[in-house]
């Protein structure tokens, strides 16, 4: 599969997205400038963990405005796959390619720790390789991940299964106590309606290899790279 | 003409900033400081006269970029002429 890493100016989590998609899956992968106006054919675009434009403004907020995101947005809505990973979820969110937006964390703090992610959907591109409640391990490094919205609005996620991770324990018990930024319903992760958009702040890409101690993030981009490998292939 | 636009959290949203500096307005001796929102402000020079032209244009730009209306209010606020700028 054609994979392309978006590169912003302040990016920091590119190549290790980079490594992931071409050397533990051997896939084929291609870095994406944010002046760049197409996604060179990529079926996969990953928009990094960082600080893109220094988080000037609002974290995510001028990214969002890039000619690369004008791209990705064709790209999302011709089916395409794009994963928003960290500052990656926040670009998605400002762009308008998930609904929501991110505020400070509630203890005003920079979160740098391992968390745990209850998966609510296993039928989506991203997930499919993950069991139904499976519980995942990964690592957050985040100021601003206090996921909000209106009430409404985030019944309206909840009522269409958007939810995709939600913090909680490690037996998946979903707790005031295992939510680190106080995001709005613990959530950790979201799709678009058509789920082929996928956002979340913990880095899977951080702990997708046996050497790192971790492996719970490799099958998000394994289930992708299996999709993709299929089902975008049968498209052409 | 100059411009000043303001960006504010909402209010039915918590704002864990304003609610930080607040507690810290109480510790140094400010007992009497109920709430305190923290925003962001924004002076900005325009090419036109026309104040009519000038808030349409404003509030463009704070749907476009300046604020995120998902959490955040804003306010226009025309200064006049250039020697209004502080």
């Amino acid at each position: 599969m054609r994979c392309g890493v978006v590169v912003f100016p302040g990016s920091n989590c590119d190549h290790d997205a980079y490594h992931v998609l071409k050397h533990v899956l051997e896939q084929d992968v291609t870095f994406l400038w944010h002046q760049d106006d197409s996604v060179k054919g990529c079926d996969l675009v990953v928009l990094p963990g960082g600080f893109s434009y220094g988080d000037y403004l609002r974290a995510g907020a001028m990214a969002a405005l890039s000619p690369v995101m004008a791209a990705v947005k064709r790209h999302a809505e011709a089916g395409g796959l794009v994963l928003g990973i960290c500052n990656g979820f926040q670009v998605l969110l400002e762009a308008g390619l998930l609904p929501g937006a991110m505020r400070r964390n509630a203890s005003l703090r920079f979160r740098c720790q391992d968390v745990w992610l209850k998966a609510e959907r296993t039928d989506l591109p991203f997930t499919r390789r993950l069991r139904a409640g499976q519980v995942l391990r990964m690592p957050i490094a985040h100021a601003e991940g206090n996921y909000e919205d209106a009430p409404e609005k985030l019944d309206a996620l909840e009522a269409a299964g958007q939810v995709v991770f939600r913090y909680s324990t490690p037996d998946g018990a979903v707790t005031p106590e295992s939510n680190p930024n106080g995001a709005a319903r613990n959530i950790a992760g979201i799709c678009n309606a058509r789920g082929n958009v996928l956002g979340l702040m913990p880095h899977p890409e951080r702990c997708s290899e046996p050497v790192l101690g971790n492996t719970d993030g490799l099958a998000l981009f394994a289930s992708a790279v299996e999709v993709g490998g299929r089902v975008l292939g049968a498209v052409r | 003409m100059k411009a000043r636009v303001t960006v504010y959290p909402r209010r039915e949203i918590l704002d864990p900033q304003g609610k930080a500096i607040r507690d810290a307005l109480s510790r140094v001796g400010f007992a009497g400081v109920e709430d305190v929102r923290a925003g962001k402000s924004f002076e900005i020079s325009l090419g036109t006269d026309d104040p009519e032209q000038a808030e349409r244009e404003l509030r463009r730009m704070c749907e476009k970029l300046l604020a995120n209306t998902v959490v955040e209010d804003y306010s226009v606020e025309l200064l006049g002429g250039a020697g209004a700028h502080p």
